[in-house]
């Protein structure tokens, strides 16, 4: 018995590095949403101030696009910004933004302004209704959504150059041709 | 060739480390002299081949060479030189660099210190000190190598992250990593004495400065951190329970068990096997934490760079060591004996009761950061543990042990009386249930746990005083007689006291700003006013500017409180063209009662309006001021000369006067 008590702290041990071993092979920037190959849920959000258009899941039909949840207050968001301009730029997806968690309904418009805005409807989600039923962990993360309003991919943090050039780009065009 | 050079060194060092991990060991186990006697020389080479490779390194940085991949990744031409030489460390390759230079800076320390050691004590500690050294070195060189080349060169680097272009984040690592790495001296020093199969008061007296070191740089290092996040993240935060942070936690509550437990060991011969698990545990925690930051096995705020790769050795390197030293632990430990007996009531119960709660601490602690991971290896939801969670647990479960702390010193050894204590906390008593019904009435909802923090912190405060009052015989013998004992009082005792009474201060400030903390949000223009907290924040306007390697957004603000000017509030917003990344400079004004801290954000509208950010955070001076003496007291503590002077190999009993 008192032999046990002296194994246990390595018997804990060895646990802890099994799952680590596991978590090893997991990729944690990509996280696994239970939304992958399901529709769009249901929402309706209102639009953010000074803006009189809202986004809700009806806007995503017939067309290949990305919702992106941002916020004011996330500063990944802020790197991933530039990117998102540019590809509104060269007009490559439609991207549509989901202003998540803001305290403050200035603050979303105010970050918009100043760092341009990249999307084509935003919805205003202070209540985080809509990032409830999208599952969303944080911000920034990023939805792929094909012709049928189905979810087919999900990104956790902020898009990169490479990123978007190596799988996201590839990837929509693929939705695309489907 | 200044790279090749530190490369050079680098795979030196790493000879020379296997040479001092096996010849030592072996001369010990056969009782060859000469063979143990290897271990200075070899500990003192290794010391000086990572400092010169550290220097290489250093010297590429400072000299902006970008055909060094570690430079051009890290550096940039127009980065200020503090920045160019914290850069050094502000990576995964050169922060691993710095790591292997500390464990070797206190291989050396012991090597040149250990006078008092028996040698094979001294011969084993090095060896095992080398083996762990010879673990990074390979890691570096196969995984991790700083002096990588890049060719072509290229003509500037991609540099620092802005947020870390700061001087508390600089010397953040550092600290930490003395920290960490301090550790492993216990470490040793515990392997050495499972392998010797001794544990006495001589073993705990040369272990404790050793582990008290490490402690305060810890120490020191976790609260630069949360100082550091305090501002310039702007979150008006100081503590956010992130992977990052919890990994340097867990370590510090592992260390603070361990600190406590020695004392037992050395005064008491008892909780021997406990002790030396403590040590283990220590450094277990804080090369879990290297791995935890460095695997991508969790994201958080602060990780570096992650590799898969990298993780696959780092968790090699953990079986290896921790589940090594855990074996040796299940063989040796049960034939540890001890021979001191105690009753529950007494300070070694009361010791007691601070491992077992600093040990479920650090395991609430460990649960929580590793739950996310634990759910997701088993195939279930990605789950984030949060503050709340955090908040819950660890705040009820240290206030018990923080109520017992202001007794615990004045319980004597073996068995001791508690209705006598009681009787004399009293009017300690009344004072803090008078000091909580304040802080409530101050806000009569404000948060329970914080009203409560606040009785707590006056029981502790009060408490360590009275401890001292009596071992002094203040006012029971003439105070002259009084005086004499203060300045007589052992320095390890001081340290008890400074770090009690530290703690009490800086209790009072988490609570003060954890549970009052105002926050208002707003988007301001010139001449407006806000008021938070009683204070008047007028906003008088922003204009932009251009620093040394960012463009600048300052704002002024006046603060008045009943008309009278208290002080004009400078914050900045900064943009790193490199990075295209902005930080926040919060304009802080320190007072006694709390700081005015404000935050400025973004242009709004066209008529020179500001998003600006206020807040009144209440005490928080009270909580880096009670580190400083909490740090103080261990400083001291180690200065004591009992812990340089040679102990007795056997320690008979002492009467409970002396206190550390």
């Amino acid at each position: 018995m008192k032999r046990f008590t002296y194994l246990l702290p390595l018997a804990v041990f060895l646990v802890i590095a099994g799952y680590f071993a596991v978590g090893l092979t997991l990729d944690p920037k990509k996280l696994p949403s239970v939304l992958i190959d399901q529709e769009v849920p249901e929402f309706s959000l209102a639009p953010i101030k000074g803006s009189d258009r809202g986004f809700s899941s009806a806007d995503l039909k017939g067309q290949v696009s990305v919702v992106n949840i941002f916020g004011s207050w996330c500063y990944a968001c802020l790197a991933e910004h530039p990117i998102l301009m540019r590809i509104k730029e060269q007009d490559l997806v439609p991207i549509y933004g989901i202003d998540w968690n803001e305290k403050d309904p200035d603050a979303g418009p105010a970050w918009l302004k100043k760092q341009g805005n990249p999307y084509t409807l935003v919805g205003d989600d202070p209540d985080s209704n809509a990032a409830i039923a999208f599952g969303v962990t944080g911000a920034p993360e990023t939805f792929f959504v094909d012709k049928r309003g189905f979810i087919r991919y999900k990104h956790t943090g902020p898009i990169t150059i490479s990123l978007w050039k190596q799988t996201l780009y590839p990837l929509i065009e693929e939705l695309r041709k489907q | 060739m200044i790279a090749e050079a530190g490369h050079f060194a680098l795979i030196l060092a790493l000879f020379v480390a296997m040479v001092q991990a096996v010849v030592p060991m072996v001369g010990a186990q056969r009782g060859n002299e000469t063979w143990m006697a290897m271990d200075r020389p070899t500990a003192i080479s290794q010391v000086f081949l990572v400092a010169f490779a550290f220097g290489c390194l250093t010297y590429s940085h400072v000299v902006s060479d970008f055909s060094v991949l570690n430079v051009y990744q890290n550096s940039h031409s127009e980065k200020p030189m503090l920045y160019k030489v914290a850069g050094v460390w502000g990576n995964h390759e050169g922060s691993l660099l710095l790591w292997v230079f500390i464990l070797a800076l206190f291989g050396s320390a012991a090597a040149f210190f250990g006078n008092n050691l028996p040698p094979t004590l001294r011969a084993r500690v090095l060896g095992v000190q080398a083996m762990v050294s010879v673990g990074f070195y390979l890691f570096m060189l196969l995984t991790s190598n700083p002096f990588e080349r890049m060719l072509p060169a290229a003509p500037d680097g991609q540099g620092l992250n802005p947020l870390l272009q700061d001087p508390g984040l600089a010397f953040h690592p550092p600290f930490l990593y003395l920290g960490y790495v301090g550790f492993s001296m216990a470490f040793s020093f515990a392997i050495a004495a499972l392998i010797e199969g001794r544990v006495d008061a001589a073993w705990a007296r040369w272990v404790r400065p050793w582990t008290l070191a490490a402690w305060c740089f810890l120490t020191i290092g976790i609260v630069l951190g949360s100082w550091w996040a305090y501002y310039e993240l702007g979150w008006g935060g100081w503590w956010f329970w992130d992977p990052v942070e919890n990994a340097s936690f867990l370590p510090w509550l592992a260390g603070t068990a361990l600190l406590h437990s020695a004392i037992v060991v050395e005064k008491r011969d008892t909780m021997k096997a406990w002790t030396i698990f403590l040590a283990i545990l220590a450094f277990s925690m804080s090369l879990l934490g290297t791995f935890l930051v460095r695997s991508g096995v969790l994201t958080s705020v602060h990780a570096f760079a992650t590799d898969p790769e990298r993780g696959v050795f780092i968790l090699m390197l953990l079986l290896v060591v921790i589940g090594g030293s855990l074996v040796l632990f299940a063989v040796r430990a049960p034939a540890l004996k001890s021979t001191g007996v105690f009753k529950p009531i007494s300070r070694e119960g009361g010791l007691l009761l601070n491992n077992l709660v600093m040990s479920v601490a650090a395991a609430v602690v460990l649960l929580g950061t590793l739950y996310p991971l634990f759910l997701d290896a088993v195939g279930g939801a990605k789950v984030s543990v949060g503050p709340p969670f955090f908040n819950m647990v660890f705040i009820p479960l240290m206030m018990p042990m923080l109520i017992a702390m202001g007794v615990g010193p004045m319980l004597s050894w073996k068995r001791s009386d508690l209705g006598a204590i009681a009787k004399r906390m009293r009017l300690t008593f009344m004072l803090s249930i008078v000091a909580a019904a304040a802080a409530w009435s101050y806000e009569t909802d404000g948060p329970f746990f914080a009203i409560m923090g606040i009785g707590v912190a006056v029981w502790l405060f009060m408490g360590t005083l009275i401890e001292l009052a009596e071992r002094i015989r203040l006012f029971t013998t003439p105070l002259g007689e009084s005086f004499r004992r203060l300045v007589r009082q052992p320095r390890a005792s001081w340290g008890m006291t400074l770090a009690h009474g530290g703690l009490a201060i800086m209790i009072a400030g988490m609570a003060g700003a954890g549970g009052w903390q105002v926050e208002s949000v707003q988007v301001m223009k010139p001449g407006e006013t806000v008021q938070v907290a009683g204070y008047d924040f007028t906003f008088r306007g922003a204009e932009d500017g251009q620093g040394p390697n960012y463009s600048v957004i300052r704002g002024v603000f006046d603060v008045t409180k009943d008309g009278k000017m208290i002080v004009e509030l400078h914050p900045e917003k900064r943009d790193y063209p490199v990075r295209e990344m902005p930080t926040t400079e919060a304009a802080i004004h320190t007072m006694f009662t709390g700081d005015l801290y404000a935050v400025i954000g973004d242009h709004e509208g066209t008529e020179g309006g500001y998003v600006t950010r206020i807040y009144f955070n209440p005490l928080v001076v009270w909580m880096w001021f009670g580190t400083l003496v909490i740090v103080m007291g261990g400083v001291i503590s180690i200065s004591d000369r009992r812990y340089r002077v040679g102990a007795p190999a056997r320690q008979v009993a002492k009467p409970a006067a002396v206190k550390a």
